[in-house]
Order: structure tokens, then sequence, then C-alpha cells
């Protein structure tokens, strides 16, 4: 693919962020070298070089990024010959052996050397699983009152979706309310990384759950066995998909993973973008792309109304993105990326309304249709799980502290059902507050502190248009 | 969908009604004495950044959910607010002058406007209304706060800015 060569997808000046890259670095892709930044991920690194195919299946359709933050598995690549390694999550570097898979990879020879390799078992009073705006929040809080603390994170660096939020978000000033999220991150990560009751696990996965709540990681430098005095699962969500016709077709992406290319690492997704799904994610992210340079040619939602707040659907409208509610997405086409697609508007029975299609010339389609929360370490758990459709799937039941039926094993954030990080923020606390009197027994200061948050939650979440998530959480909440 | 949907819910386009019905359209009188804020915030978000951003408390709410109050003589239209509405949904306007309006708008997009550029309005629905010259430009956590010059009709309708590459 020698034309790759000339393309650099990478933003080089934006309005809202600076974006730092670190040393360059050379690696091989399928035999010809290739440059990347420090602080890239493989996937990110290629995208940015107009790579749009990771691998191909079985029967030859190509697959490309779809949610870039180390959920799905369309980035699986073979890297120094190791199969079905996540490209979006592991660091770009100098020397790498890139290799795109067909289908299901062999089983590699040598897997990897044992040698040098830590092998531990780590006791702790607060085990918090995810470094997102929960996870951060509840250790910060923890380790305030004396709590030890190790929090686990897959990713090389904290603050979970936070990073790519380059909007300000709603809420109050003293909750970070009117900053954007990404300095969110900055200022939580920053604490975090200093705080030395807080010890830290980057690029380390929570893979299970075994006897006594015993927590399994694995990362690069070892494998650790943890117990733990009480367990914190903030391990967010993952992006639904869509079925329609040439939805697999590289181009096609998650919302947030367009979000995650552009924001976090500052690649450009596409040009001319098409949206599906006018929630606030939808909303946001075709702002964002405008401020990235792409041109949005339309947002479609299948709903009669706008799912996100009005304001967000304003300040799209008035840089001419048109919203056609009441319409989806019939197809994508595209000989090995999306070259334009077709959207069609559906009746009140959610049937295509012949005759209504219109084609789209875009080079990207992003769906935004709802998260559901990811949960399956959680479930290991045992605690006990109901499917509640208002917050967006499976979730575990818990009490207004955020305890699950499994004392000692909390949730919070998009993990306990979908919401957004400010509510995400302040359940964090709570759960850490929880943590905290299990551990130390009663603490007049913390009682007080969680009730106030128990109470700032109760009346964040009033407003009638949070009506939907506000019942799923009442179905979800059990007696404490 | 038993319940009415208000039309902004479909088009996402906030009118001066939607503006009127909940009680944030200036009053006459309290326009023509000159600058104002014009906050386009029809539903009950649970934020309340613009109380707390408002250095001479013209803007309240009991609780995080409700909708902005302005009061209109402590309000100097200083467009502090219009910097950090994490919403942009927030404006000021200035009908005190005889043969042209002011109006100042949020804005987040390069090229950076400038003191005397000329540049594209836009309207609720992104549509161009004519040209206008930027007066004021001052910036607070990379968010521009736009004034410009428009026609007196336009005063209300302009929400945007965009500036030539």
């Amino acid at each position: 693919m020698p034309s790759s060569k000339k393309i650099d997808r990478r933003i080089w000046e934006h309005p809202i962020l600076e974006f730092k890259r670190g040393k360059e670095v050379r690696f091989y892709f399928e035999g010809e070298e290739m440059k990347g930044y420090e602080g890239e991920s493989i996937a990110v690194a290629l995208y940015a070089s107009g790579i749009d195919i990771f691998s191909w299946t079985e029967d030859n359709r190509p697959r490309g990024a779809f949610c870039m933050i180390g959920k799905c598995s369309s980035c699986f690549m073979v890297v120094n010959g190791i199969p079905n390694v996540r490209t979006c999550r592991e660091p770009v570097r100098d020397g790498l052996r890139i290799e795109r898979q067909r289908g299901l990879p062999d089983i590699p020879r040598v897997t990897r050397d044992e040698e040098g390799l830590e092998s531990k078992t780590l006791e702790t009073d607060f085990l918090v699983i995810g470094a997102g705006p929960a996870g951060l929040s509840a250790a910060l809080k923890a380790a305030e009152y004396g709590l030890d603390v190790i929090l686990v994170e897959d990713h090389f660096r904290l603050g979970g979706q936070l990073v790519k939020q380059t909007h300000k978000f709603f809420g109050s000033k003293d909750l970070f309310g009117g900053l954007r999220g990404f300095q969110i991150a900055e200022e939580l990560s920053k604490k975090v990384s200093s705080n030395p009751k807080i010890k830290v696990f980057l690029e380390t996965l929570a893979y299970g759950v075994f006897k006594d709540l015993t927590i399994g990681l694995a990362s690069k430098k070892g494998h650790y066995k943890v117990k733990a005095k009480n367990i914190l699962f903030s391990t967010g969500a993952y992006e639904n998909y869509l079925a329609f016709p040439g939805n697999d077709l590289p181009g096609v992406m998650g919302a947030g993973g367009a979000q995650t290319l552009m924001n976090e690492y500052g690649i450009r997704p596409g040009d001319k973008v098409l949206t599906i799904g006018a929630g606030n994610v939808g909303l946001i992210v075709s702002y964002q792309l405008l401020q990235a340079g792409a041109k949005v040619k339309a947002i479609v939602e299948a709903m009669p109304q706008i799912g996100g707040w009005v304001v967000h659907a304003a300040k799209v409208r008035r840089y001419g993105i048109p919203i056609y509610t009441r319409h989806t997405i019939k197809e994508v086409w595209g000989n090995n990326r999306v070259e334009g697609a077709t959207i069609v508007q559906v009746d009140e029975k959610w049937q295509p309304v012949p005759g209504t299609e219109k084609d789209i010339d875009c080079d990207l389609v992003i769906i935004s249709v709802g998260l559901t929360p990811d949960t399956k370490l959680l479930a290991q758990t045992g605690a006990k799980m109901k499917w509640i459709p208002e917050l967006g799937g499976l979730v575990a039941l818990r009490t207004k502290y955020m305890e699950t039926t499994v004392p000692g094993v909390f949730v919070a954030g998009d993990a306990k059902g979908i919401e957004e990080a400010t509510t995400a923020i302040v359940e964090g606390k709570i759960a850490a507050l929880t943590a905290v009197l299990r551990v130390l027994g009663h603490v007049d200061k913390a009682v007080e502190e969680r009730r106030q948050l128990v109470q700032y939650l109760e009346q964040y979440r009033q407003s009638p248009l949070l009506s939907r998530s506000r019942r799923g959480i009442e179905k979800a909440t059990i007696e404490s | 969908m038993s319940k009415e949907i208000p039309p902004f819910r479909v088009n996402g386009i906030i009118s001066l009604e939607d503006i009127k019905k909940v009680n944030l359209l200036p009053p006459e009188e309290r326009l023509k004495k000159g600058p104002v804020v014009l906050i386009e915030c029809p539903e009950m978000i649970p934020c309340n950044i613009c109380v707390s951003a408002c250095p001479f408390h013209a803007i309240s709410m009991d609780k995080i959910i409700d909708i902005p109050r302005v009061d209109w003589d402590k309000c100097i239209g200083c467009g502090v607010c219009v910097s950090l509405c994490p919403g942009l949904s927030i404006f000021v306007v200035d009908l005190s002058k005889e043969d042209k309006a002011l109006v100042t708008v949020p804005h987040e997009f390069l090229p950076a406007p400038k003191k005397g550029d000329e540049v594209t309005l836009l309207g609720r629905d992104g549509k161009p209304l004519g040209t206008g010259k930027v007066v004021k430009v001052w910036e607070r956590n990379k968010t521009y706060i736009v004034t410009v010059e428009t026609p007196k009709e336009l005063a209300f309708e302009v929400k945007a800015i965009w500036v030539k590459k």
C-alpha cells in the first residue's frame, strides 16, 4: 500500500485542544515502515496514516475501527507474532511488527517470556476497577479518609472517557460544572497520581473473580491476586451496534470511537459525516467533528423527537447541520471504506416509508444509539443482576449507597446504568464513603458527607427530561 | 407519546416564543437601555453555572434543575455568563444604538475571530443572514466571546458567526 504513506489524518490545529505528541517512532506494518508518535496506540497510528482495514473476517469482509476504547474486537492484530492484540490500547513503539489477521489466528508458538514477571498477592482496603470519573473520584475520597486504595485501569492513561470530552459540563461549580471534561480528567488524574495512599496499575486487566472475592489482575509486568475489603466496579460502558446492510464496513464507527480518535489523539476520523442518533452523544460528537474540521451532513433520529438536551441540538443547528427525526439509516456502501449512505423516513410503526430515501455523500457514519453497561466482571461476584432497559441493559441491584447484594462490592458510573459523568463522580464518592464506613466503623463526617451527596443526586435527577433514567434507578435501587 | 412534543424537540431550534414562555425575553424598556442577557434555555437542565458565573447576582435559581431567572435591572450585559454557559445558549443583545444592534455570541472554531473582521452571521437554522463587523472579542477557557454589529431587525436572530478561512 504505497499510497498510504502520503496520508496524514492528524489534526495540527484545534480550537479547544493542544495535541502534545511524543517522540516520533518507526514501526512495520506488513513489512512497510510507518511512523507514529509516542502516546498513540497502534490502531491510532495506523488510522492516522490512512489504514482503514484492521483485519478481515474468514469470508473476506474488512473490519475497521469501531469503539477505540478496548471494548470491541475490531482492532485485533498480530503484534510481534502475538495474535489478538487489542491494538487500540497497545502503545505504538519503535520496531514493532504489525500484521493483519484473516479469520481466526493460529495459536502462537511462543506466548511470552515468564521470566522477570512479578507474581504477587496484594491486600487493600479498597480496590477500584476502572479509572474514569467514578473510579478516580472514589479513589480520592477513600484515600482522603485514610484507606489504602488500589486503582486498576486497562488503558495507558487515567481519566476514562473524560479525556475525550471537550465540551463544558453541566452541573454546579463545586462539582466541576463549567469545566471541559478533559480538564476534569486532568485535575482528578493529577490528584490521584500524587496521592501516596493510591497505588495505580495502568495497562492492567482485571480479568476474573475468584474465591473470597479475590480479583485477578494481569499486565505486562506480572500477575497479581488482590484481596480487598471493598471493591468498586467502575468499568463504564460500551457502545451499541445497529443492524443495517453495510454496518461492518470500515468507516462505520461508534460515535465514541470517532470522539476518541479526534479528541484523545487528534486524528480526524472522517471528512464527511453522517450521524445516527440525536441523543446527547450524537449531538455533542457532531459539534466536535465540526471543530475538528469535518463536515457533518446530517443527524438522523428514529424517534419522533431529539433525545438529547435541546441546547446541544441548537448548537449544531446554528452551523447548518440538519436533524431528521423519524429517520433511520437504510444502508451504507463503499469499497473497503464508507463512500455513501442512504437514509429513510420511518412511520409510526418504525417501518421505512418507500420513496423517502435520501442518499448522503459521506465517508464516515457514526453510531450513537445508546450504551450498554459493562458488567461482565461485576456479575462474576454473584451480585444480583436485573435487566432494566431504562439503564441500558443488565445492571446490578444496589442500595442508594451504591452497594450491590454482595457486601463490600460496589458499582458506580455508567457500569451501574447509563447516565453521565457528573452523576458518576458523585456516585463514586458515595461508594467510597460507604467503603470508609465499612473499614473504619462510624465516622460522623463521612456519614454527613454521604447524606449530602445522596441528596444532591436526588435533586440533580429531578428534571422531567430525566424521568426515564430516574425510573430505571428506582427499579435498580434496593433497601440499604 | 401522549403528551404534545414542543417543536424545538423535533427540529432543535429554540424560538423567541419558547424563550418568552419561560420569561427569558428581556422586557422592551430594558432592551432600550443597553446590553442585556438573552438566555435561550427552555429545558430543566441540572445546571446552575450561569448563577455562579454572574458577577452581579442577576441570575438565580431555587433548585439546580430550575430554568434560570434574570433580574433585568441587575444585569449589565457583561457577557461573563456567555463565556461560561456549558450549553453555549447565552447571548447578549444591545438595542440602545439608533441604527444598529450589537449581538454577542459564543464561538469555538478556528480561525479565531479578530476585531474588525467581516464575518458571516448565522441564524438559528444555520442560514447565512448576511455579514457583520466584529467589534469586540475576548476569550475564556477556549471560548471566544464575540460581539458583532448587525441590522436591528436581526438582533434576536443572529446565533453564531463564521469566520472565513
